[in-house]
């Protein structure tokens, strides 16, 4: 009798726990829909402030365009296809600044680490060239390489390298001695130490950077194309400011942030993909 | 038979920017195969520093270290280490991470490995080899760093305040695994502590040491019946308490000296 009872228990129990988790998942779920929903809502509202505004004469179109004429401007430029080249020359320079900008970065980090003396000699130059506005070095970058893909390469790793290096380098300082002490204890070699410690301890660290790198990269390419460029997205935007046609400038801007949003989450999503199997 | 830890002489001087500091001096000490010995003293007598000059991570300004007949000049994996704390690798299950040290001296082989396992399965931590040392408790996580000081099988084996930071129900238990094991494989090993009690429940000799600098005051000696029985029951045996209190006493004169 005594064991019929025993079931009765568990079973109310489990249900009962079942039932709280449900509530929970439940309210749960509504916060996340009502975030979503007002999120949402706010856009639309801030576009339909925005053509309302265009519309009654609060603001001059001129300066500001309207979201009818940007979509409308972003949509011709889409099927008549003559975004494309533009938004590939530039999203290929972003690539391409922020893979070399992260490499060059920890490859960087790597060798001063190996050699505290080399550290000891660089830091001076590293906290100078990291507080200097990299952006004035445009011209001699443009002098050095042409007015061209080169030039806002280097713009961009002028942006990414160092910040990266202090980064992953603090990273691998920043390493449990006790660690490192245990490698040791056992004989190991100082590569051994970096491959079995250093490394995939940092690695979190390596991984956030690359989230910064992507920010970074678009600044060092929108920047570089405003001084050289004859194409991509941050030409456009200083075209539409010369001839006055600031729906291409806004039109400009939309996709940059579309585009570096959707760079960000797919550094996020690689950056889940990695860290999950640890 | 030649004692399987020699100290000749040892002194040690930390060198820092505003001075330089006698750690220890002029110390002499050996240690013979399978043999238990407890390093303890007050605070400041260089108990970790002498730990990690056998080890070889620290090269000692003057003197020298013999283990197994060879002066001692950089770790190895005939020198087993165990810190205060586990230190596993994070990233690592619990299997790779016994099996670090043979991986670093390039000696794992299917052999090794199941040797290993075996390890494992005797440590009580059986069924966890897939898991990450974050799953594990802190006592668990100090068997496995214990399984992977053993897997080398190294000759000599120094624990640093190994036990320290464990709850006492586990530490206890940890410490008489550890003195049953080491017992059965014959491993001589060297241990610091700074609780007297578990110096002389799992040790045949205590030496202490005396700060500022510092150097042997007083070796003692632990009774046949107490250095025979598990650490847990030492501690009831007659003649347990006396030879604490006269240890404790030392240990409280040494520490007003300086």
């Amino acid at each position: 009798m005594k064991s019929v009872e025993q079931i009765e228990l568990a079973v109310s129990r489990k249900l009962w726990l079942e039932q709280k988790h449900e509530e929970f998942r439940k309210a749960k779920l509504r916060r996340t829909s009502r975030v979503m929903a007002v999120r949402a809502l706010l856009l639309v509202f801030l576009f339909a402030l925005w053509e309302t505004a265009a519309r009654a004469g609060w603001i001059d179109t001129l300066l500001f365009s309207s979201p009818g004429r940007v979509f409308r401007h972003i949509w011709a430029d889409l099927s008549g296809g003559s975004l494309w080249p533009h938004l590939s020359v530039t999203v290929g320079e972003t690539i391409i600044g922020f893979l070399l900008g992260t490499l060059l970065g920890t490859l960087l980090a790597v060798v001063i680490w190996w050699s505290p003396f080399l550290s000891a000699v660089l830091d001076p130059y590293m906290v100078v060239f990291n507080s200097m506005p990299k952006v004035a070095l445009g011209p001699i970058f443009i002098v050095m390489f042409g007015a061209g893909f080169t030039a806002i390469v280097i713009t961009t790793l002028s942006i990414t390298v160092i910040i990266t290096t202090l980064v992953v380098y603090n990273s691998f300082c920043s390493v449990d001695p006790n660690l490192v002490k245990v490698v040791r204890s056992f004989g190991a070699s100082r590569v051994q130490e970096f491959n079995k410690v250093i490394l995939p301890a940092s690695f979190p660290a390596i991984v956030s950077t690359l989230k910064v790198n992507v920010g970074m990269s678009w600044v060092g390419v929108i920047v570089g194309e405003f001084l050289v460029a004859k194409s991509g997205l941050g030409y456009l935007i200083i075209y539409g400011f010369q001839v006055f046609n600031f729906t291409l400038v806004m039109s400009s801007l939309l996709i940059i942030a579309a585009v570096a949003t959707a760079m960000y989450q797919l550094v996020v999503y690689v950056e889940k993909l990695i860290l999950s199997r640890r | 038979m030649l004692p399987l830890v020699q100290l000749k002489g040892v002194t040690h001087a930390y060198l820092g920017d505003r001075e330089a500091m006698l750690a220890i001096e002029d110390l002499h000490l050996t240690v013979d195969k399978g043999e238990f010995v407890s390093l303890v003293g007050p605070s400041g007598c260089g108990k970790t520093t002498l730990l990690s000059i056998i080890s070889g991570l620290l090269q000692p300004s003057r003197g020298e270290v013999y283990v197994g007949g060879h002066p001692v000049s950089e770790p190895s994996a005939e020198i087993g280490y165990m810190l205060q704390q586990d230190y596993l690798l994070p990233w690592r299950t619990i299997l790779n991470n016994a099996l670090l040290g043979l991986e670093l001296t390039g000696s794992l082989n299917d052999e090794t490995r199941r040797h290993t396992l075996s390890l494992l399965k005797e440590l009580g931590l059986e069924g966890k080899e897939e898991a990450f040392p974050s799953e594990l408790s802190g006592g668990m996580r100090q068997r496995v760093a214990l399984v992977r000081t053993l897997a080398t099988g190294p000759k000599l084996l120094l624990l640093d305040e190994p036990f320290s930071a464990l709850d006492y129900q586990i530490k206890l238990q940890l410490e008489d695994l550890v003195a049953e094991t080491l017992l059965r494989r014959g491993t001589t090993a060297i241990l610091v502590t700074h609780d007297l009690a578990e110096a002389i429940a799992v040790s045949s000799r205590v030496i202490l040491l005396q700060p500022n600098p510092g150097r042997v005051r007083r070796i003692f000696t632990v009774p046949e019946a107490i250095r025979s029985a598990p650490p847990l029951y030492a501690r009831d045996l007659p003649g347990f308490a006396e030879l604490f209190h006269t240890v404790w006493k030392e240990m409280e004169i040494a520490g007003r000296e300086e």
